[in-house]
């Protein structure tokens, strides 16, 4: 009578990398219906798009490397990327936009590294960096928000939004400059005339109509994850702790010079969905949570420099890119240190001490 | 309330603790046969000190400890020696080793026993001499023999005797039992554990709160004596050595060193009861606690278990399902370990023996890539960087792996536990740590060789040394004689020979001899690592992994050309001696181009013949080196009928001049620096000399006295030796001080 052997431990915790991935794609759901409630069924078309399109180039690609399809589709990880980039894209964008981004996010982006856990940048945001190269007046053509629209008009019916996606209906009449574009180009208003004058602002509270509640719905989304312990809170702390700082010291009391208020930074953009879906993806991001905090520290301050001094609508995929690069430096030089020892190691050092 | 200190990561299983608390403490059947392991702890084995067919008494001795760093094995029960051989031990990698089995005659008769009624009256000595003759060794798990844990160095003073309660695996319950049974006697026994050390400052029994009934039971027991019972939160691995200390003290144990140097001392609390048993009692160590738990079972409990009894007995006594076994363990679900043979015994180290259903332990899930979440370094209690090691050990870096501090892994599983892409972390580690520590086992042997190899060759040149002295002395006499007869005035006094010759010999192995050994050497174990590469490229399928191969070989082959570069400047004469070297220059200079280049082709002939003489050894050898060393005839050939076209064209053309090129300068330069530097490192005065001698002899006794203090703590038996040797220096040191 022989029994198998195994190696210890015996036990194994319940969570799995495609439980984290479930997770995370359950707690985008608010931030959708915020996205979908303001701005119509855009978001959602993207969503659909972005998925269809993901697995299709996941498949493909696995069976060119000759990789089991079924095991790694499993892990979710291409539809989380599909999610975050169909959430990151102006709603009703054409459907092309969304089936080259996702491209370059699961082939180039993700495989052409090595695949999961291997890749370097973040695939979603590679994908959206590309597109805002490629074709900067498709990505920024962002829908009106429901309260700014203008009378007699109201946000597209399903029908409608279909023929918009597919090309035979321009956004003409749909779009309008968002907040944050609209704070750039408003060169000598005080922001208490802005938040006025200005249509997107005059219908919301804090940080532009609907922007605000999408921002919100994300947080939300992101305390559930924090509430799980899907990922620790260093890196969006991190990140939201020093945009804020920079927004106060900038915000010049509301002049016209003024960069915004923190609130307004933290409420508009891809801010709250950068904090708590993008910088906290494990794979891109630094490793200790002291690397993290650091990491999320420098997202923070390159978002708020890219929007006040950049010359692009939003700066979120780009910092994110940015601190993708600094990535290991920042590991080098944050392993912690180990029980019973004086120093922490050098991460890359190959002498024995 | 004392203050507790937390730990670093951790992780919280199911605990699954109240299976085997339902039933009290309870006792099996006799097996037909124990079988005892002449190894049950760490050290050397038992000698055994009985014959097959012997009779024995319960309790009597039936193997003796073998030296200081071992355990006594005594009869579980009385009955028959039946053989004395190797059988299938409980060992993670299914091993058989040498026991003795014993048929129990069924009467369980005791041998005599020599209680103590008093063992305050016992000295240390008398105290620690029973414990090593009651072969105990640590229960907790590692099997430490305890009688060297309580002899510490003389220098390590401990201050904090630690009792370890924590059973922070899930499961096992055998030491909540145990105190929650025995607690008077745990107490009296760390009483005596703590006279044995010296009555260390604190007594400190840890525990953690999801035992309240063993708490209570111990803190009743406890009541009005220097032991204090300290609770914590519940947390997975508490109960390692390591974290129990910080958890309790605060400190943390340097990384190589023992708890001892710290000042603190940990047992666990079986080996404080055993220990007690033994010296009030005089029962040695035959029978532990175990807990017996698993859905395949229809009992589960503790147990009290002669050592010796076969596991599969043990299941047999509750109920077992083989059906409905997923795997049998020995130890806890996150360090314990799988047997696939149900027949081995339990020993001295066995907590706990599991036989979980299908469902209670379902099969791994296949691992996924490593998503880089760091939940596994979160949960880690060493604070090492878990993926970080994981990524190391698949490419094999055992230098990364070392400087990232793999040998303070303690193996407790956590990250293993938590990790989300179910990546086997912990077997990597194992399987790293053994390759790294057979690398380092064959490379001191490695190194041994070459010394004894460098060794004998010293000899040899010291001998021919002398030889050719003794020879230029008898020469010397000669001249001196025929030059007295020639001019029959004084002679001058000439350099003295026979000093000069010593002095070559010695500069001439570790120069040029020396060197091309070790650049031959270099060059085979270039050229098999070579080779490797090249076959693991050819079996490798991942191609991540394939670069990485490729990039090494890139490197070995760099490192190659290298040697091979080395190797042909040693043999051109670069590396000689420095006098030798100024020679050849010299003569360079002065010979004609014509005369050069015949030299050249000459060198170049004698360079052939060499390396074709190595090449033909090479292949009746049939060496992996013979490739290379073909390549390198083949050059010399090239390069030596170019030198022949050259010279021949030389001697077509006229004798030039002797006009003088700047060569010659610089080569003239080049003498006068070396001769310097030869003039500056003779000049050394005899100060300066001295001084090092006297430093290097201190550095010395030093380390002398080091190692004696070493062999102290762990009474190795070279203390007499090594006590001999530092005296020695000492006086050598003495007298070279004087000499000042
Ligand atoms: S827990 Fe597993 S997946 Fe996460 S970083 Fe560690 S090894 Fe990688
Ligand atoms: S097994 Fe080693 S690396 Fe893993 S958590 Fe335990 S100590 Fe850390």
């Amino acid at each position: 009578m022989a029994f198998i052997r195994v190696t210890s431990p015996h036990a194994h915790s319940a969570n799995s990398t495609a439980g984290v991935m479930r997770q995370v794609l359950l707690a985008t759901l608010p931030g959708l219906a915020a996205l979908t409630v303001y701005f119509g069924p855009g978001t959602l078309l993207n969503l659909l798009l972005a998925c269809t399109a993901a697995v299709a180039f996941e498949a493909a690609v696995l069976k060119l490397r000759q990789r089991p399809v079924m095991f790694y589709l499993r892990d979710y990880s291409a539809l989380v990327t599909a999610v975050l980039l169909g959430l990151a894209l102006p709603p009703y964008c054409p459907w092309w936009v969304v089936v080259v981004g996702i491209f370059f996010a699961i082939v180039v982006a993700k495989h052409l590294y090595g695949g999961l856990g291997y890749n370097p940048f973040n695939p979603a945001m590679v994908g959206y960096v590309v597109l805002l190269i490629s074709f900067p007046l498709e990505m920024s053509q962002w829908a009106t928000p429901k309260g700014a629209l203008v009378d007699g008009q109201s946000l597209p019916a399903l029908g409608e939004a279909l023929s918009k996606v597919f090309g035979v209906a321009d956004l003409d009449g749909y779009s309008s400059a968002t907040p944050l574009d609209t704070l750039r180009q408003s060169s000598g208003q005080t922001l208490e005339d802005l938040y006025r004058g200005a249509a997107i602002f005059a219908s919301g509270r804090w940080a532009g109509n609907g922007w605000e509640w999408v921002n919100i719905a994300f947080l939300l989304g992101g305390a559930y994850l924090l509430y799980k312990r899907i990922f620790t809170w260093h890196a969006p702390v991190a990140m939201l702790a020093s945009l804020g700082v920079l927004a106060i010291v900038f915000y010049d009391s509301g002049s016209s010079n003024s960069a915004g208020s923190p609130l307004f930074h933290w409420l508009s953009g891809a801010t709250m969905l950068g904090a708590f879906f993008i910088v906290t993806d494990p794979v891109t991001s630094a490793v200790s949570n002291k690397g993290r905090l650091i990491y999320g520290a420098g997202v923070g301050v390159l978002v708020f420099v890219i929007r006040t001094w950049g010359n692009y609508p939003d700066a979120v995929a780009f910092a994110v890119l940015l601190m993708n690069f600094a990535a290991p430096f920042i590991d080098y030089y944050t392993v912690p240190r180990t029980y019973g020892h004086n120093k922490a190691p050098r991460a890359t050092a190959k002498k024995v001490e | 309330m004392r203050q507790i200190w937390d730990i670093h990561g951790g992780v919280h299983p199911p605990e699954n603790k109240h299976q085997s608390l339902q039933s009290p403490l309870g006792t099996i059947a006799l097996a037909a046969e124990l079988v005892l392991p002449l190894n049950q702890h760490i050290g050397n084995p038992a000698i055994p000190v009985v014959r097959i067919g012997q009779r024995v008494l319960k309790g009597e001795l039936i193997a003796d400890a073998q030296g200081i760093f071992s355990a006594c094995i005594h009869a579980p029960t009385s009955g028959e020696i039946i053989a004395i051989e190797d059988r299938p031990i409980a060992h993670p990698s299914g091993l058989s080793a040498p026991c003795i089995v014993l048929r129990p005659d069924g009467e369980n008769r005791w041998t005599d026993l020599h209680p103590c009624d008093d063992p305050t009256l016992l000295d240390h000595a008398a105290l620690v001499e029973k414990i090593r003759r009651a072969g105990l060794a640590g229960m907790g798990g590692a099997g430490f023999p305890t009688a060297v844990k309580l002899n510490p160095r003389s220098t390590d003073v401990v201050e904090t005797l630690i009792l370890n309660g924590t059973e922070c695996e899930p499961y096992i319950t055998a030491d909540d039992m145990l105190m929650r049974v025995y607690a008077d006697e745990i107490i009296q026994g760390a009483l005596l554990l703590a006279r044995i050390v010296g009555s260390p400052k604190e007594i400190l029994v840890g525990i953690e709160d999801n035992k309240p009934e063993a708490i209570a039971a111990m803190q009743t027991a406890a009541q009005g004596t220097a032991v204090e019972v300290v609770v914590f939160p519940t947390k997975y691995p508490s109960g390692g050595e390591k974290q129990l200390i910080q958890i309790l003290t605060g400190k943390e144990v340097p990384s190589g060193k023992i708890p001892a140097q710290i000042g603190v001392l940990v047992q666990n609390v079986g080996t404080a009861y055993a220990a007690w048993r033994a010296v009030r009692y005089g029962e040695p160590l035959i029978e532990r606690v175990t807990t017996v738990v698993g859905e395949a079972l229809t009992v589960q409990r503790n147990i009290r278990v002669p050592l010796g009894t076969p596991v599969a007995h043990v299941l047999e006594q509750h109920g077992f399902s083989a059906a409905k076994c997923a795997r049998i363990i020995i130890g806890g679900p996150m360090m314990g370990y799988s047997i696939e043979e149900p027949q081995v015994p339990v020993v001295k180290t066995t907590n706990c023996i599991m036989a979980p259903s299908h469902d209670e332990m379902p099969p791994a899930p296949p691992a996924q890539a490593c998503i880089r979440c760091g939940l596994c370094a979160e949960v880690c209690p060493a604070t090492l960087l878990p993926q970080q090691l994981y990524w190391y050990a698949q490419a094999e870096d055992f230098q990364r792996l070392e400087n990232h501090n793999l040998f303070d892994c303690i193996e407790c599983g956590a990250c293993s536990f938590v990790c989300p892409s179910a990546i086997p972390l912990v077997q990597y580690y194992r399987a790293a740590k053994n390759s790294i520590r057979r690398l380092d086992a064959e490379k001191q042997k490695a190194d041994r060789a070459r010394e004894r190899f460098e060794q004998r060759k010293e000899r040899i040149a010291r001998a021919e040394a002398e030889k050719e002295a003794k020879r230029l002395a008898r020469k010397k006499a000669a001249d001196e004689m025929k030059s007295r007869l020639d001019e029959q005035k004084p002679a001058a006094p000439l350099p003295d020979p026979v000093a000069a010759a010593q002095e070559k010999a010695q500069t001439v192995p570790d120069d040029a001899d020396g060197q091309s050994k070790k650049l031959g050497r270099q060059l085979e174990s270039v050229q098999s690592r070579l080779q490797h590469l090249q076959q693991q490229i050819a079996e490798c399928e991942d191609a991540a992994r394939r670069d990485a191969l490729t990039a090494q070989l890139r490197q070995a082959e760099l490192k190659l050309e290298d040697v091979r570069k080395k190797q042909d400047d040693l043999e051109r004469g670069v590396s000689l001696p420095l006098d030798q070297r100024l020679q050849n220059v010299a003569q360079k200079i002065q010979a004609s181009p014509l005369e050069a280049q015949r030299n050249a082709v000459a060198t170049i002939e004698k360079r052939l013949a060499v390396a074709v003489e190595k090449m033909e050894d090479a292949a009746r050898e049939q060496k992996p080196t013979l490739a290379a060393f073909t390549q390198g005839v083949e050059k010399l050939r090239l390069k030596l009928a170019e030198a022949q076209a050259e010279l021949a064209e030389l001697e077509r053309q006229p004798i030039s001049s002797d006009s003088v090129n700047p060569e010659e300068n610089a080569a003239a330069a080049a003498i006068a620096r070396a001769q310097a530097k030869a003039a500056a490192a003779a000049n050394m005065s005899a100060e300066e000399k001295h001084a090092e001698q006297l430093q290097s002899l201190r550095g010395r006794v030093d380390k002398a006295r080091a190692k004696l203090a070493e062999a102290e703590a762990s009474g190795s038996e070279h203390i007499a030796a090594l006590r001999t040797g530092l005296e020695k220096l000492q006086a050598k040191l003495a007298e070279l001080e004087q000499g000042k």
